[in-house]
Parts: structure tokens; C-alpha cells; sequence
């Protein structure tokens, strides 16, 4: 029999995104990007141990999902070579990190820019609607749209 | 070079200053008159600019300011009336009713709640941290760990 539709498991138990992560180069600077020049809302800020805390901040208006500043430093997880790979690739551009959505791009823009925020493009009009693009001190980049891209009414 | 391909950006600046002169002097009497006058607006037309970008008018932009500052020194385990003034509110009974009001708590319960998450930090840290980036960075590994936590207090003012 054909198919009209793919098939939806409305039993699935997954709701949320919760907990993301951001690999940043340092923490320090991460934390006065995210939360100062973002204004972003630190949720956790926990030592563990010399060099590194758990770091995690929520957009201002997102209080359920936490972002974890993760430091990229020589660990289990990332041998020497693997955190310099990691580091050299952050740097050159090349990790996306997601769209950030704001009420009014236009003053965003303005306001992030005389914050010091790096610009790649400046907001402009795309087939879906206004975008601009900057990036984190690490140089991992963000798409920057107004929310009205996104409102998808009814869910259509 | 990134070119300003929009149209009114002197518009947009003058409000962004606005804003960003309510970021800087939120714990100052401010007045707004003041600012519309800076802004080269009327006050009338800068209330409706404003709002129109922030969604919020001037005055309530500047309490939820007020609020998110007062969180922070609660959190740092200020007091109530401390709090109260630090962030620009004359009175401590309509700062205690508009911060219930906007983060659903009284002030004094909002401390009690950090106070008691600093503490259940201070005994077990790593139930904050999942697993797998703690054992993936060797956090939980580290023979220190304990010790590093134990050392901290002090770094744990900045636990929010």
C-alpha cells in the first residue's frame, strides 16, 4: 500500500534539548563573551580543578537549556594532538554553533558590534528572512536571526 | 568590509544607546526623561521606538534590569535591603513585590534556595555534572578533586 506520509511515533520520549556544549579555547574569555557581551545567564559555575570549572549559561530567555562552556584543554578526551586539531580548527571558523534568535536584529546587530562582537556578515535579507552571522571569541560562529523567521504558527 | 545594507541605522543607534545607558546606570535614579532627551526624541516617540524593539517599554526594561542584577547579589548572599538599594529601588517593600512578582519568589526564599544549592554543591559536586564530560575530561579521576572543592570556598561565591 502507499505511503501518504512518512510514518510519526507520537510515543517518543524524548521532549527537550537540555544540555548542549560549546568547545571554547578558554574559559575566562568564554565566560566575558557569553555572559557580558551576550548577556547570557550563568546557571552553573563549579572548580574542577586547576584550570578548569564546569560552565554553563542559558539564553536569557531559555532558563531550561544549558550551554556548557567546554574547555578544549589536553584530558582524557583530547589528547595533546586531538586538542590541538580541535583548537586549530575552532580558530580557522569552521564549527557552526546554531542559530541565536533575538527580538529586533537590526539593534542587535547595533548593540553586539559596539559590545566588540566580530561580524562575519551584517544583517541581510535571505529567502527566509533576516540574517547576520558573528563570532565567539573562540571563533566558533552563530547565525543571528529575528525570531519572526521562526514563527511557525500551528506548527506549519 | 561589512556594509550597513538597512535603512534609519542612526535610529537604531540612538536607541541601542539608550538601552545600553540603562544597562550601565540601572542602580542610578534614572531619569527617563533624560534619556529620550539624549536620544534626540521625544519622550513619547522614544517610548514607542523602544518598545517596539525590546518589547518592553524603558520603565520596564529598567526593572527587569533592577531584577536581574538583584539576583546576582542575592545569589552572593547580600541581604534583602543590601540587594534593594545596591540595584537603584527606594523602597524595599515594592522591590520585594515586583521581584516576587517577575521571578516567583520573595527575595529572602530566592536566597534560602541558592544558599541551599551552594551547600549540596559544596557536599557533591559532581551531581551537577553529567557523567560523561566528567569522566571524559577526568574530572572524577583527578585524586586532587576533592581537595580542589574542599580549597574552593572561596571561588564558590561565584557558584550561581
Amino acid at each position: 500500500m502507499r505511503t501518504l506520509a512518512p510514518s510519526l511515533n507520537l510515543s517518543v520520549m524524548i521532549t527537550k534539548m537540555t544540555v548542549t556544549n560549546i568547545h571554547v579555547i578558554n574559559q575566562d574569555s568564554a565566560y566575558d563573551f557569553y555572559v557580558n557581551k551576550l548577556g547570557f545567564r550563568v546557571v552553573d559555575d563549579i572548580p574542577m580543578g586547576p584550570g578548569t570549572r564546569w560552565l554553563t549559561v542559558s539564553p536569557p530567555e531559555q532558563p531550561d537549556l544549558q550551554i556548557v562552556l567546554f574547555p578544549v584543554v589536553v584530558s582524557k578526551m583530547f589528547p595533546q594532538k586531538t586538542a590541538d586539531t580541535l583548537i586549530d580548527l575552532i580558530k580557522q571558523g569552521i564549527f557552526g554553533c546554531g542559530v541565536l534568535t533575538c527580538n529586533d536584529i537590526f539593534a542587535t546587530y547595533e548593540e553586539l558590534k559596539a559590545k566588540g562582537v566580530e561580524f562575519i556578515k551584517a544583517p541581510t535579507e535571505e529567502f527566509y528572512g533576516m540574517e547576520a552571522f558573528f563570532k565567539d571569541d573562540s571563533g566558533n560562529y552563530f547565525s543571528l536571526q529575528p525570531i519572526s523567521n521562526f514563527d511557525h504558527e500551528n506548527g506549519i | 568590509m561589512i556594509l550597513e545594507p538597512y535603512p534609519k541605522v542612526y535610529l537604531y543607534r540612538r536607541i541601542v544607546q539608550a538601552k545600553r545607558f540603562i544597562d550601565d546606570h540601572y542602580a542610578e535614579r534614572i531619569d527617563l526623561n533624560a534619556i529620550s532627551g539624549e536620544a534626540y526624541f521625544s519622550k513619547f516617540h522614544f517610548i514607542r521606538l523602544f518598545k517596539s524593539i525590546y518589547g518592553k517599554t524603558p520603565r520596564n526594561y529598567l526593572q527587569q534590569v533592577r531584577v536581574a542584577h538583584a539576583k546576582t547579589l542575592l545569589e552572593q548572599g547580600f541581604s534583602t535591603a543590601e540587594t534593594c538599594f545596591a540595584v537603584g529601588f527606594e523602597s524595599i517593600t515594592s522591590f520585594s513585590g515586583l521581584f516576587a512578582r517577575t521571578v516567583g519568589l520573595p527575595p529572602s526564599e530566592f536566597s534560602a534556595k541558592c544558599r541551599e544549592k551552594k551547600q549540596r554543591i559544596l557536599r557533591n559536586p559532581r551531581a551537577y555534572v553529567p557523567s560523561c564530560y566528567g569522566d571524559q575530561h577526568g574530572w572524577f579521576e583527578n585524586s586532587n578533586f576533592g581537595e580542589v572543592i574542599s580549597t574552593s570556598n572561596a571561588d564558590l561565591s561565584t557558584v550561581t
